[in-house]
């Protein structure tokens, strides 16, 4: 779907040249939620404003659907980007004019008929959930449904990839996770696909399919998400992973755990993209006759199922204890018995 | 109880005057209005990051700006007399005034219309191009509507800085409430008529200044 090959974009200040973005290589699968996560400065914002043009490759090609959007004069550029819906982070609606007005702003540009625009813009009100506000001002709305407004007209032209531009940043958690809500939701109904960028790995987690590690300009780290968070490479993406899971080494001591709880065994549970076993411990519990003891844990939900670490402890009979972790290698989730860390 | 304060003036002038002032100002802030915008848009549009960025045309457009805006009203009138006899084919009464008075206001109103484009959101400018707008559709769909309450404010106070104009251009004989004072009050001592002359002037101002603000705050849905 988009085709990203060595791209590169320079500015050049007074007295230095600035690789914002360095040499970047991306592929893109149609109905997938991408995400791009980097810390401010990692060029994350340069590069999504690359894949619309809204700022110009020093080098480097970008493809959107058999497209080459690099090489596209500029009335093509204007007609390409009305299948490219972009929301912002400060939402940049037009306070001059009604969410009605806004939602319609693109059929406009477009020449969509007014009579058509009217339906097309009822419908779209209705889909991201602000049935009877269409006649609002913006200045008369929430944070959040000022972003639902901004979603309603990227994707009023039908678009093939909608891109976010730190679309949650300047939302509070609860409304964060009703806007991703209703990105997955419009992923799911439309087949969309979406690039986000973000500084929020709550926000990968939450919604991304795939994920990019973003560094100096660089992509460091990429891949499933679920990978990505299992067997994180790099210093900066251990960090991010950390934002959501906590950091396991400082936060578990086995020490105490051990010195605590004596008798059986303890047994640290990997939970890896877990939708089958997500019963485990009442299944065991049911199964054999142990007594399971839950010690420390967290367990998180990412698209593709549960992710994260949890550490019991079984008392009961040597055999039985024995008989319960085979059961468990038997599954898909990983265990490790009388763990180190 | 007019007669008995105001003993020298005549009701028959003070109408004619105040509407000589009325036309000159009216007309004076409708050419203002069409050539300060577009003055403003060049500014803007050509200057640093503008659509048309243009080092070259901002340049051109700021020196006549700068120009017109630092010659005195006073001499401006002067200065135009060749112009507004080759325009009007007079240089008296309330016509002859019109082309100092929009050479002299749009390039006032041209610098606040350039104020007012400067403080529309980058941000929605860089939205209409995401949709694939023209910069014609920008600039009418985006920029215009988006500072038109700046616009309205400052139209508001140019055409209360015109209608002092028209009291300067009354003194070399353009007609009004200025040139009324001026000749029949100031010259034959006759007091009551400048003091007249005075209270018709700020009502005018009052009420321009009112509809502006009236304007400014319907169109402002921020």
């Amino acid at each position: 779907m988009i085709t990203i090959k060595g791209l590169s974009k320079i500015f050049q200040t007074k007295d230095q040249e600035v690789r914002a973005v360095d040499d970047l290589s991306l592929d893109i699968n149609k109905g997938e939620i991408y995400g791009v996560i980097g810390y401010s400065g990692a060029g994350k914002s340069t590069f999504i404003r690359l894949l619309n043009r809204l700022e110009d490759p020093t080098e480097g090609s970008i493809r959107i659907d058999d497209q080459d959007f690099t090489s596209l004069s500029k009335g093509k550029l204007r007609l390409a980007r009305q299948e490219i819906g972009m929301i912002f982070q400060h939402f940049n609606l037009l306070w001059s004019r009604t969410v009605h007005d806004n939602i319609a702003f693109p059929l406009e540009i477009a020449g969509v008929p007014k009579a058509e625009r009217r339906k097309r813009v009822d419908d779209l009100i209705e889909l991201v959930g602000l049935k009877g506000r269409g006649g609002s001002y913006p200045s008369q709305l929430s944070g959040g449904q000022k972003q639902r407004v901004g979603i309603a007209r990227a994707l009023a032209n039908n678009p093939k990839v909608l891109l976010c531009d730190e679309a949650t940043s300047a939302l509070d958690p609860e409304t964060t996770d009703s806007i991703l809500d209703l990105l997955v939701d419009i992923n799911e109904k439309l087949g969309l696909t979406i690039v986000l960028i973000t500084h929020e790995m709550h926000v990968i987690r939450k919604i991304c399919h795939q994920v990019a590690v973003m560094e100096q300009g660089k992509i460091v780290e990429q891949g499933d998400v679920l990978d990505v968070f299992l067997h994180p490479q790099r210093q900066v993406t251990k960090k991010f992973v950390d934002q959501v899971m906590g950091d396991p080494e400082k936060e578990t001591s086995m020490k105490l755990i051990k010195d605590n709880y004596q008798a059986g065994e303890i047994i640290r549970l990997h939970f890896v993209g877990e939708s089958t076993n997500q019963a485990l411990i009442s299944e065991i519990s049911r199964k054999f006759t142990l007594d399971v003891n839950i010690l420390h844990g967290k367990i998180t939900q990412t698209q593709k199922g549960a992710y994260g670490t949890m550490y019991v402890q079984f008392e009961g009979e040597q055999d039985e204890i024995e008989r319960a972790i085979q059961y468990i290698r038997s599954t898909s989730v990983e265990v490790e018995v009388n763990p180190n860390a | 109880m007019l007669n008995q304060w105001f003993p020298n003036v005549s009701m028959e002038d003070m109408v004619t005057a105040t509407n000589e002032t009325l036309y000159m100002t009216l007309i004076s802030v409708a050419g203002t209005f069409i050539i300060g915008l577009l003055l403003g848009l060049l500014l803007f549009l050509s200057g640093p990051g503008g659509l048309w960025q243009s080092k070259i045309l901002n340049m051109i457009t700021a020196s006549l700006v700068n120009v017109f805006r630092a010659i005195p009203f006073i001499i401006l009138i002067l200065l135009l007399f060749p112009f507004t006899d080759f325009l009007m084919g007079t240089i008296r009464g309330p016509n002859a005034a019109l082309p100092a008075l929009i050479i002299g206001g749009a390039p006032f109103y041209a610098r606040l219309v350039e104020i007012a484009l400067k403080e529309v959101d980058k941000g929605v400018v860089e939205a209409a191009k995401s949709m694939g707008s023209k910069y014609s559709t920008i600039v009418f769909k985006v920029l215009l509507p988006e500072s038109m309450p700046a616009l309205i404010s400052g139209i508001t106070v140019t055409a209360i800085a015109l209608i002092g104009y028209t009291a300067v251009a009354g003194a070399i004989g353009a007609g009004g409430l200025g040139d009324f004072a001026y000749f029949y009050g100031f010259q034959r001592s006759n007091w009551d008529v400048v003091f007249m002359c005075t209270i018709l002037i700020i009502i005018i101002v009052f009420i321009f200044q009112f509809i502006g603000d009236l304007v400014t705050r319907k169109l402002d849905k921020r």
